[in-house]
């Protein structure tokens, strides 16, 4: 597969300068979220000081097994992925939709609830992360009922991409054709070299930031290391799929044995659901407030794994793990091309590390699409 | 506000506050702490139902007639196998709170292998003074339970949102996820995936928050089995990570031991694990 690794336009910042740009984010009123070490991984967090990312940080992965260390190179963005990156601050794991009140007469008032969404700069997003966000996008945003919370929080967004140059061994974005390297999508995008990095804008928010931000033009050389790295990076991915459109291929196979296989495995625990950056199941519930005056409206994840989520009058439709499962892939790999034009998966392989047995999903769907 | 009928009502609908008591079997009266720590919403729930009895909050009728009774304990003496009946045609609506209620909690170890007398003759100086029955048993062993609240402790987010479905007229949503789900919408970082640290979690019910993972332990089931729990996946996993079977045994059998599917994952486990799937 051909990999498109131009790293074009591109300024030089150098490393000792990275705080510029979370200062010129800042004076420009984002709120920066950004790479950091918590509980043994890296998670997105707020961050105001450049020497609080990951500096000198690495990860490895494989099947269930995900840990940090030490990364001689020094570098800050030398590391695939951790559990989360964008999902949550868009599509927020919990949040109220509407509060319904009760006045003396007993007259109900529904009230939606108001998101207030304050801008907000995510640096470090990987290809994967993006490739997602469009697909969330055309879920929640673009479709006919667009959602408004989530639209506003995606209004508020400014993103800075990282082109991934360590690819775990868990990640296969390059059989998605989703990465290594970030082609759209993104305000600004960096490549991190020893020296520094390598700024490209990709919108007209992106390239006021980059105008503020001391760089230099960056030299052929720099370019040819920066494209080279990513190059590498794709190159040294272990895991595929075996297409990029599987539809017919998973439908014609509800009955594969591989199914009640993979569900003798399967904890049907939601790890999987949860952290893939695409999947964007919810349930709804209210919160009544206990003088019963007041009751908040309220949506949580929710995953294919649950009982709840095929629950209809008397019953769920998918009582065990052999049809959840089936339900989760044969969603992810085939309905996802009739709903949203492509796969729902962009290889990021957070479902294969974070699975607590180690499922892999690279593995499981070669079985099922085999023979 | 007007309490409405309370559900599966035998004999009619309630008229007036609805009347509640709280009583306590073979437990810590950690659950009744649930009350009792609600802060604002104790007065306002004192205002909403007449309270008749809950001896550690100071109101004393254990014979009262309730529409709604909340049970906390096991079933451990001959005195409480009696007591549980009248407390049942007391009442018309069955609370089981907590692990001790719903599975008969820690103290139903002893059930697992018949040595009741000899521990008794371990622990106490004079063990002919006790008079117990062989095993800990849940409320639903005894008598119909109506609604079962599980957890070691229950917290308070439970019971409020079991008295206000009551209130209503209609039966609380039950949990029915694992807590791995609650700990990704809280985002915890996985310390079974991150730190190789065995973890009780996908097997386990709802409810907590995940509340041990959030502060990077990991979830020891104390809100007992979650439908659909593949015990036996986690069981060959916890070996993967180096947990010995007597130790994988003791992680099913800990607080939720009378669960069926927690007692049977722990037997397997001692038996020398779950190599057969």
């Amino acid at each position: 597969m051909d990999i498109d690794v131009s790293v074009r336009e591109s300024r030089f910042l150098p490393s000792a300068d990275l705080q510029n740009l979370l200062d010129v984010l800042t004076e420009a009123g984002y709120e920066c979220i950004g790479p950091r070490v918590r509980d043994g991984a890296i998670v997105y967090e707020p961050v105001t000081r450049a020497a609080e990312l990951p500096y000198g940080i690495t990860d490895s992965q494989g099947p269930g097994e995900y840990r940090l260390r030490a990364d001689a190179g020094g570098r800050c963005f030398a590391w695939a992925n951790g559990p989360q990156a964008l999902k949550p601050l868009l599509f927020a794991p919990q949040e109220s939709l509407w509060m319904v009140s009760r006045d003396a007469q007993g007259r109900l008032a529904f009230i939606p609830a108001q998101t207030l969404a304050r801008p907000i700069a995510v640096l470090g997003v990987r290809a994967c992360d993006l490739a997602a966000l469009r697909l969330q996008d055309a879920h929640f945003r673009d479709g006919p009922r667009p959602d408004p919370a989530y639209g506003a929080r995606r209004d508020a967004l400014f993103l800075i991409a990282v082109h991934c140059t360590h690819p775990a061994a868990t990640c296969f974005c390059v059989s998605t054709g989703d990465g290594p390297h970030a082609d759209s999508g993104y305000d600004l995008a960096l490549s991190e070299i020893d020296e520094g990095f390598l700024v490209e804008a990709g919108s007209v928010a992106g390239g006021v930031i980059l105008r503020r931000l001391p760089t230099v033009e960056a030299t052929t050389r720099q370019r040819e290391t920066a494209a080279g790295e990513i190059e590498a990076g794709a190159r040294a991915q272990q895991r595929a799929l075996p297409g990029t459109d599987l539809r017919d291929t998973l439908f014609e196979r509800l009955e594969h044995p591989r199914w009640e296989e993979v569900a003798q495995r399967c904890l049907s625990c939601t790890n999987c659901t949860s952290v893939c950056p695409t999947c964007f199941c919810y349930s709804e519930h209210d919160a009544p407030r206990l003088d019963g005056g007041e009751s908040a409206h309220y949506r949580q994840w929710d995953s294919c794994f649950t009982i709840g989520h095929s629950y209809i009058h008397g019953g769920a439709v998918r009582g065990g793990t052999r049809e959840r499962y089936r339900q989760w892939l044969t969603h992810k790999l085939g309905g996802w091309h009739d709903q949203y034009g492509r796969s729902g998966c962009v290889g990021c392989g957070r479902c294969i590390t974070w699975c607590p047995v180690g499922i892999d999903i690279t593995e499981e769907t070669r079985a099922i699409c085999a023979d | 506000m007007d309490a409405k009928p309370l559900p599966k009502s035998d004999d009619g609908p309630v008229t007036g506050r609805p009347t509640v008591a709280v009583h306590k079997f073979t437990s810590c009266d950690g659950c009744q702490l649930a009350f009792l720590n609600l802060g604002d919403d104790l007065l306002t729930l004192a205002g909403l139902v007449d309270i008749r009895h809950f001896a550690e909050a100071g109101m004393v009728d254990p014979e009262a007639q309730v529409d709604i009774a909340f049970v906390e304990g096991s079933i451990t003496t001959p005195d409480e196998y009696e007591r549980i009946r009248r407390i049942r045609a007391s009442s018309r609506f069955l609370v089981a709170l907590g692990a001790c209620a719903t599975a008969g909690g820690l103290q139903a170890l002893r059930n697992l292998n018949g040595l009741t007398q000899e521990w008794m003759a371990g622990i106490y100086a004079t063990p002919a003074y006790i008079r117990t029955l062989e095993t800990s048993t849940a409320i639903s062993t005894h008598v119909k339970v109506d609604l079962e609240l599980w957890g070691c402790p229950v917290n308070g987010r439970q019971v409020l949102g079991a008295v206000r479905a009551l209130l209503f007229g209609v039966l609380p949503e039950r949990e029915h996820d694992k807590v791995c789900l609650e700990c990704k919408r809280e985002r915890a970082v996985c310390v079974m995936v991150a730190r190789g640290i065995p973890c009780m979690g996908p097997v386990t019910l709802s409810g907590c928050g995940a509340l041990c993972p959030r502060f990077g332990r990991d979830c020891y089931a104390c809100y007992g089995p979650a439908e659909n729990a593949n015990t036996a996946a986690l069981g060959r996993r916890l070996a993967g990570l180096g947990l010995p079977p007597e130790a994988a045994a003791h992680r099913f059998h800990f607080i939720n031991n009378g669960a069926p599917a927690f007692l049977e994952a722990g037997r397997r486990a001692a038996e020398g694990g779950f190599d057969d799937g």
